[in-house]
């Protein structure tokens, strides 16, 4: 049996969706399971990020 | 994370959960339940009416429960899915079946109560876990007070209440009595270096992001008084130390060396005590305390553990280890970010990628397998062309905009601009169903210009670009008006000034637009094979990465043997046998056949763009050419060499890795040995190099414990300014500690001196708890020299990459592209970066060679549309525009008798700096013509804009 050319990515934080974007980029289909209604994890509830002061969304 | 919404190749789940994971990899059957969300994705135009009329008020979780929201909601305006859903808990239709409002009300027909939960079963190739972290038990934050008193919060919930779009639309109040508060204490290792909440571990961000919050504080009321009780200040990522002395100085912050034990209430207020290191007692009346709590494992770790099948360590984090840092006890299981161990966002960002990069290795015969291609709909010249039909977009970014700027009337000024046929306004013009309805508005109305006027074009314009595409519109036929950054933000005080400065902007915007013209799209075939700079644990990993994901990569390393820093290691942190790590990677890219390593070799010049450059490398003597599509710089920095300290005067004077390299040679040398001082900061923090080297401490600890494995009697003595044993390696400290070695801590002011004697050395150094000077004898000193920059400096040179003050390569952006170069298709990781340990060298090296890979499975990279042009009949050769361009782009070639300019598009980054130095107006810039850009400019008078 062939290999499955899809990957599943737990968590929608800023980790599994910087995961899911690269793996799509390299030719991939990303499933994305996040447990709660929206992605972007906790640094969808940061104002600003440091070192720099970004906007974080 | 817009992105993610709209690839086509990820599909988002939410509200879900893996409930098994069965299978090898390369064929995992994963299982996900899905609890209903009650509203169809498809069909709801977040109109919020659902909110409006709930009846059932439930605590808004997104908003850290200082808020409260209804059962049906939307977490935050730009959420992902950007539909709404509803609370099932708090619903009173789902629960008791009466109610039903919303379903009523709801104009879309969205609201479906018939959704059941569903269980999926996917077959997948791998599993990246990033799962997050998980809070700190309120058990815990009781002890400070929480939960008892309200004005003691916890930073996240603070971090709400500075944000524009959090509960108190970024005013900073007290919860108890809803007034600005004075003085603010900052209480940091909440749940963190506490072993009587199970958490020995340092969470590594609470020190920066304490610091963050209190300048941001700061910046909201310039008159608050901040002070933050701290152990150790750790802000040991790169250009942490200066952003915190900035925020210090800048904002005059206190910062307090002292763990307060408790929080009391006095009067309304809030009561501190705590010691100082000089062991005087203070005390101090504060109106609010913020608990910088610290990162757990998520709260579904051990659930997570089970059904993946992975083991977890002692903390309930995801078990890894130095040698590869992403992969967990399930081969074919991956992990990624805070659920591996405490981190920020750029590290937990290059682990992502990182992650990616070894999914891809193992999957890199089902590539582009199970992908959709998008296809975008042929362009419609003939309306191009046509005389411009302009649609103003004017967005109200939620309050961002409309908060200040008058958004209706900025509009219907709009509605009287030449050229304009549409005219609207959008609550966020980003959210993805305001881009279908903008999409839908262009087709309806035949727009063939549109004006989007609202943020920064660098970080939406691809999105409304996008958008036009998907219609059959070029992209370049966009502008967009900033009326956020550089009106409404910078004028929040002026209201009309600003609402008439929008006008202005917009009016600008309508000008140029009505000049744009579309814009070639072309793309580049790609080399499929990468360069990689340097032998050492970053580049040996980078290159494994790129040549297991079915690319060629050839290997430069200026010695004559791989292995880098590497080969001065002797043990891992994590305890592992360095060399054994060292031996099987070299063993590896010996044996692989996509790798061409060489040694003795060093790179001469690089020409060319992403996709096709071409490099000269000198190698003994002989110079070869080298074509490849991508370059990773993976040079490495190099140990310190001390300055003073005796360092080279006396035998008895040794770096940390020097005495690793005694060490693994056996004993025999510590045979009369009685004390060992290990100095820290060894040029480091600001005594000849200004960055903090991030590992030394815990190679210092490391070492200590080691010595006194091997001569259990021997007296250890530590002098530190700060122990950054972030992480997990508290633990090394810890036990440090309770092995009996001493550490003390120093100024810089009062640095430790080493004195050589007639006979041996002393060290004398001030000890603040004695509050005098010690002299200890040495049989050996151990100076923590940290990292000091390899030969970048040339190296930047040849490349065109610019580096950090501190001297090592600037990444393009720290959190969006932590691995990557301001030159496309350069990518970088390891100590040229900056300081780091093995274990985050290599995820750094797995990201680059994610970020490599890209372009090389793509197979074509598309350039940049916003190029030059050189007219050819109005160019007379005088070669400014050569001389000038910083990307080798624009080229004198011989045309007839003459020599003209050619722009070498693949090469133009669009700076435009030649087309602003032609003497003749010979260049102009795609997308930013002489014509367009005058325009504008007239247009910034009104008149102006009537005489066009």
């Amino acid at each position: 049996m062939a290999k499955s050319g899809s990957i599943l990515v737990l968590g929608g934080g800023v980790a599994g969706v910087q995961t899911a974007l690269d793996l799509s980029e390299l030719g991939y289909y990303v499933y994305l399971v996040e447990k709660n209604a929206s992605i972007g994890g906790v640094m969808a509830k940061l104002d600003k990020t440091f070192p720099t002061n970004d906007c974080s969304l | 994370m817009v992105e993610a919404g709209r690839s086509p190749n990820i599909e988002i789940i939410t509200n879900a959960r893996l409930e098994a994971l069965e299978g090898k990899p390369g064929q995992f059957l994963a299982k996900v339940h899905q609890a209903p969300r009650f509203i169809n994705e498809d069909l709801c135009t977040a109109c919020g009416m659902c909110t409006m009329y709930c009846p059932r008020p439930v605590v808004d979780t997104y908003n850290e429960r200082l808020d409260i929201t209804r059962a049906p909601h939307i977490d935050y305006a730009q959420a992902i899915p950007s539909s709404y859903y509803i609370d099932a808990k708090a619903c009173l239709r789902v629960n008791y079946d009466t109610c039903n409002l919303c379903a009523q009300t709801c104009t879309a027909g969205a609201i479906d109560f018939s959704q059941k939960p569903k269980k999926l079963e996917l077959n997948v190739g791998a599993v990246v876990l990033a799962p997050g972290f998980g809070k700190v038990d309120d058990e815990v934050l009781e002890k400070f007070g929480y939960g008892k008193y309200p004005d003691v919060l916890t930073s996240f919930e603070f971090e709400r209440l500075t944000c524009a779009s959090g509960p108190t639309e970024g005013h900073i109040v007290r919860p108890s009595d809803n007034k600005p508060p004075k003085k603010i204490a900052f209480l940091q290792c909440i749940g963190s270096r506490d072993e009587t909440c199970g958490n020995g571990y340092c969470s590594s961000v609470c020190c920066m992001y304490a610091i963050k919050e209190a300048s941001v504080a700061k910046e909201h009321e310039p008159d608050l008084e901040i002070s933050i009780f701290f152990m150790d200040v750790r802000t040991m990522g790169k250009g942490f130390d200066e952003a915190r002395k900035r925020a210090q100085e800048k904002y005059g912050i206190n910062v307090i060396r002292a763990r307060v034990p408790r929080v009391d209430q006095v009067d309304g207020k809030l009561a501190l005590t705590w010691t100082t290191p000089d062991g005087e007692h203070h005390s101090g009346i504060f109106d609010m305390v913020v608990l910088s709590v610290g990162l757990e494992s998520p709260e579904d770790a051990e659930i997570i553990s089970k059904v993946a099948d992975i083991e977890l360590n002692h903390y309930d984090f995801c078990k890894t280890s130095v040698d590869s840092p992403l992969a967990t006890t399930r081969d074919g299981v991956l992990v990624a970010g805070a659920f591996q161990g405490p981190k920020d966002i750029p590290e937990s960002v290059t682990q992502a990628s990182g992650a990616a990069a070894i999914a891809s290795e193992l999957l890199s015969d089902a590539r582009n397998t199970e992908t959709i291609t998008v296809t975008f709909p042929e362009e419609n010249v003939e309306l191009e062309r046509e005389e411009p039909r302009i649609g103003v977009f004017v967005c109200h970014c939620g309050v961002n905009i409309a908060g200040v700027v008058d958004v209706k009337a900025v509009r219907d000024y709009a509605g009287t601009l030449p050229g304009v046929v549409l005219y609207e306004d959008t609550l966020y013009s980003c959210s993805q169903d305001a881009l279908k309805s903008i999409a839908e508005k262009i087709k309806e109305n035949r727009l063939n210009r549109v004006v989007i006027s609202a943020c920064s074009p660098r970080t939406h314009e691809p999105l409304f670009q996008e958008t036009l595409r998907s219609i059959g519109l070029n992209p370049a036929l966009v502008e967009m008006a900033n009326i956020r950054d550089q009106c409404a933000w910078v004028h929040a005080q002026e209201p009309e000034a600003a609402t008439e400065k929008a006008k202005d902007l917009v009016r600008m915007a309508v000008a140029k637009a009505r000049l744009l013209e579309p814009l070639d799209q072309p793309t580049v075939d790609v080399t499929p094979s990468a360069l990689v700079l340097g032998g050492g644990a970053a580049g040996m990993a980078s290159a494994l990465s790129i040549a297991d994901q079915g690319f060629k990569v050839v290997l430069v390393e200026k010695s004559k043997e791989l292995g880098g820093n590497l080969k001065r290691l002797t043990w891992t942190l994590d305890g592992q046998d360095a060399r054994k790590v060292l031996k099987d990677m070299v063993k590896k890219i010996k044996a692989h056949k996509n790798i061409e390593v060489l040694t003795e070799a060093k790179l001469e010049s690089i020409s060319g763009y992403v996709g096709n450059f071409t490099s000269t490398i000198s190698r003994k003597g002989k110079t070869d050419m080298v074509n490849h599509g991508v370059m990773i710089i993976a040079t490495g920095g190099r140990e310190y060499k001390p300055k003073g300290y005796a360092y080279g005067d006396s035998p008895r004077v040794l770096t940390q890795l020097e005495l690793e390299e005694k060490l693994s040679k056996g004993k025999s040398f510590l045979k009369n040995a009685r004390n060992v001082v290990m100095i820290q900061c060894v040029g480091s923090r600001g005594e000849d190099m200004s960055h903090c080297s991030r590992l030394c401490c815990t190679q210092a600890v490391k070492n200590a414990l080691k010595l006194k494995e091997v001569k259990p009697d021997l007296n250890i003595f530590v002098f530190y300014r700060d122990m950054r044993t972030y992480g997990f390696y508290e633990d090394l400290y810890r036990e440090a500690r309770k092995k009996g070695i001493h550490f003390i801590r120093y100024t810089p002011e009062k640095r430790p001196e080493v004195i050589k004697q007639a006979r041996g050395i002393k060290v004398r150094a001030f000890d603040p708890i004695l509050g005098d000077d010690l002299e200890i004898p040495a049989s050996l000193v151990v100076l923590s020299t940290g990292i000091a920059p390899g030969e970048n400096e040339e190296l930047s040179k040849v490349v065109k990459a610019p580096l950090t003050s501190d001297g090592f390569f600037l990444e393009a952006h720290a959190k969006l592209r932590p691995v990557e170069v301001a030159v496309d298709g350069v990518y970088l990781c390891g100590l040229a970066h900056g300081p780091k340990s093995l274990e985050e060298s290599i995820a750094q090296a797995k990201a680059a060679a994610a970020k490599a890979a890209i372009p090389l499975a793509k197979g074509k990279v598309a350039v940049a549309p916003i190029v030059s042009r050189v007219n050819q009949d109005a160019c007379i050769g005088c070669g400014i525009c050569e001389s000038l361009c910083p990307f080798n782009a624009i080229r004198l070639e011989k045309a007839g008798k003459r020599k003209k300019a050619q722009t070498i598009t693949a090469s133009c980054k669009g700076c435009g700096i030649c087309a602003s130095h032609c003497p003749t107006l010979a260049i102009s810039m795609g997308g930013f013509t002489d014509e367009a850009i005058m325009a504008q400019i007239h247009a910034f008078s009104p008149e102006g804009c009537k005489e066009e």
